[in-house]
């Protein structure tokens, strides 16, 4: 492929933008999980750029925990709004209320396995065959092997040993009944990248990524925001400090990072001077060295 | 600033994951926690030093047995490029891996250990580089430091490497001598070498100029998906969309459209908000054509002046990658770009031993195997030659029973 007279990011782009049509062209029944973070959001602008004026031929989906930050719900209905696409919401609470999970205990409860179910009970549910996501290669070395169609069998269950050769920029989707395909268009962008594209298109993010005043407590040596979905006691100490989010999952999982990063250029530099990886303030990814592969093969996203 | 895709080729004991590890780590491309991670794991080097490898085994089985089992991805970037890294493994049985890994590369790494020098899976290596077509070759002689650092040994084994790049016809090979263990010539210039007037491997690999990988000027677009938005406003829009996969279509051009051969002429190029006046290779865009032609996914957009071949016989080399053996009474399914139709394995004309490069005759193919085949297709192919044009001279195949890729092709001929 020859890359003279574009750049990197116009690669990126146009390699993404070819993976969205082939979703579209390849699947009868494909849905774009959408979770409020900037990843997604980079997503649905490259789904506007390979498909406007026509529409998305898929719906976005969220898998709600319930324990969101509220600015990305907020988010959330306003770009829809804007788009113009369907929404559909599967719940956690649902899932905990139907008692398909049972809700962690203890200090460190969060709700972020739980999600699993609910996104394999919606995918069942509306039968979808394709699910695009905001994953990328860089943010974990299990997920580096990850192919960009990479199949999930009925159970959603990923087999790091059973994945398929992808050659060149072919990718082969075909799929047996109640299996369906985890499709990542943004695989080979790095964090840089998209917050870099994100600079460029001037696409829109919500609040919590840039730097604001919130009440935080200290765990396992991280900043988590203090929120009633956190299992809070009297040995922690609530703080007022200025922080911002570098990945949007769970309240109750997602650490903050103290910054005075305000502006997009502010993050830019404050990330490429950065010395700690961004799923490095995921906690789910602490439990074991091999957390993210166990957590990818139970059909995590 | 653009990317560079480049793949290792070497074994484990050739130190390539160590390879990795150091431009990675040279580059600062490591972060704190992830640094932290490796210092705190029970595999360390003999001195105690952190086992750079670690880095690149990503999944757990592969951390227990301590090799590299599939394809990693790896990236990073310095202030004058990116790169995307393909780590493969390089033993015999991981062939397949070390094809996919290839498909999507501009440059090879090869590494040779300089205490072994040449050996069968250098050979095998590169012949799997020159087939599929990777123009830039860097020969990593590894280990100097157990070589004493010497230029003898290094002149013997680039000397036996040109033989072997003529016979490959690999043209464009840069030999560098480096020790991935301690660091010399990866990303700084060695003080150890000072026989060796070149440059390090990451200043090799910032400059090298890749944009004519793809020789092929001849614009075609595979269409993936036709737009229709069907509103009341946009009631007669339709555009095709795909990505330009070579040469540069321009407003007002000829075109023919594949496989119906109904001609028309470039009315409008749509990028999101944009209408620019020409669309380049590797752009993802919307074309407009002036004539009401049907086309739907699957058919090929050419410049009117050089058609691709069109056939549904076609000579080309085959990689089996599937566990199951070739079954050439089977009916496959072929997938080229946007395309699939199906396809059956007429004749093997010949196996080649990867390790000697002997062609020999064969009637089973098997996982790993390589060699030349006969396809016939059951639509005929819009299609050029793999040499002249990688994205539309490349295929793969599927079982229809299990849906799994099991074949990589390239297309050499079409047979007339």
């Amino acid at each position: 492929m020859s890359t003279y007279n574009f750049d990197y990011l116009d690669e990126l782009e146009a390699e993404a933008i070819h993976i969205l049509r082939e979703v579209a062209g390849q699947f009868e029944k494909p849905a774009l999980l959408f979770s409020g973070g900037k990843d997604s959001i980079t997503l649905v602008r490259l789904a506007e750029k390979a498909f406007r004026p026509g529409k998305f031929p898929f719906p976005l989906v969220h898998i709600d925990t319930g324990h969101n930050f509220e600015e990305t719900i907020t988010y959330r209905d306003k770009m829809i709004e804007r788009i113009g696409e369907k929404l559909i919401v599967g719940s956690v609470q649902e899932s905990i209320d139907q008692g398909k999970v049972v809700e962690q205990k203890g200090k460190n409860a969060s709700r972020n396995t739980l999600q699993t179910v609910t996104l394999l009970d919606t995918i069942a549910k509306y039968e979808f065959d394709a699910c695009i996501g905001g994953a990328r290669r860089d943010e974990e070395k299990a997920r580096a092997k990850e192919r960009i169609f990479s199949v999930r069998d009925e159970f959603g269950q990923w087999d790091p040993k059973r994945q398929r050769p992808e050659l060149w920029n072919i990718y082969n989707g075909k799929i047996h009944k109640g299996e369906n395909v985890r499709v990542f268009p943004i695989s080979n962008w790095t964090e840089l990248d998209v917050w870099n594209y994100i600079r460029r298109e001037k696409i829109d993010l919500p609040s919590i990524y840039f730097a604001h005043e919130r009440d935080c407590i200290t765990r396992n040596g991280q900043l988590m925001a203090a929120s009633p979905f956190l299992n809070m006691d009297d040995e922690d100490i609530v703080i007022n400090k200025t922080v911002r989010f570098r990945t949007v999952g769970d309240m109750s999982c997602t650490a903050a990072v103290e910054s005075e990063a305000t502006l997009i250029d502010d993050i830019i530099s404050e990330i490429s001077a950065s010395k700690i990886s961004e799923r490095g303030a995921r906690m789910d990814d602490k439990v074991s060295e091999a957390a993210m592969e166990d957590r990818k093969k139970g059909g995590y996203f | 600033m653009n990317i560079l895709k480049f793949f290792t080729a070497g074994s484990v004991d050739d130190g390539k994951s160590t390879l990795i590890g150091r431009l990675l780590y040279d580059t600062d491309s490591i972060l704190a926690d992830q640094l932290e991670a490796l210092q705190s794991s029970n595999r360390k080097n003999d001195d105690g030093t952190i086992d750079l490898a670690i880095l690149t085994d990503g999944l757990r089985a592969e951390r227990e047995q301590g090799i590299t089992i599939d394809v990693a991805y790896k990236y990073f970037q310095t202030d004058k490029r990116k790169f995307i890294i393909a780590d493969t493994p390089g033993h015999i049985q991981y062939t397949r891996n070390m094809v996919t890994g290839a498909s999507t590369a501009n440059l090879a790494i090869i590494l040779i250990d300089a205490r072994n020098g040449v050996v069968e899976q250098t050979i095998r290596h590169s012949y799997l580089v020159s087939l599929l077509g990777i123009k830039h070759i860097v020969v990593c002689i590894n280990k100097m430091d157990m070589v004493d650092y010497s230029e003898t040994v290094f002149n013997a084994i680039t000397e036996k490497y040109k033989g072997l790049a003529q016979q490959l016809h690999l043209k464009d090979v840069t030999y560098i001598p480096v020790s991935a263990l301690k660091g010399d010539n990866i990303v700084q210039s060695s003080g150890n070498m000072d026989w060796y007037e070149g440059e390090s491997l990451l200043h090799f690999l910032e400059k090298v100029d890749t944009d004519a990988q793809d020789k092929s000027q001849f614009a075609r677009m595979p269409v993936q998906w036709v737009i229709r938005p069907q509103t009341e406003e946009l009631h007669d829009y339709r555009g095709y969309a795909g990505r330009v996969l070579s040469g540069t279509f321009k407003l007002n051009d000829k075109v023919t459209v594949l496989p119906s051969g109904a001609s028309s002429t470039i009315e409008k190029i749509e990028f999101f908000d944009q209408s620019p006046a020409e669309a380049l290779a590797g752009q993802s865009v919307t074309i407009h054509l002036k004539d009401d032609v049907d086309i739907s996914r699957g058919d090929t957009i050419v410049n009117a002046s050089a058609l691709p071949n069109e056939s549904k016989l076609i000579e080309a080399d085959l990689c089996w990658m599937d566990t199951r053996a070739l079954d050439t009474s089977l009916t496959y399914f072929i997938q080229h770009n946007s395309k699939t139709t199906r396809c059956k394995v007429n004749e093997i004309l010949h196996k080649v031993d990867i390790n000697t490069l002997e062609k020999h005759t064969a009637d089973e193919f098997k996982l790993n195997d390589i060699g030349r085949v006969i396809i016939k297709t059951a639509d005929a192919l819009a299609f050029d030659l793999y040499d002249d044009n990688r994205t539309n001279g490349s295929a793969i195949l599927i079982d229809s029973r299990t849906n799994l890729t099991v074949g990589a092709l390239m297309f050499r001929a079409a047979v007339e």
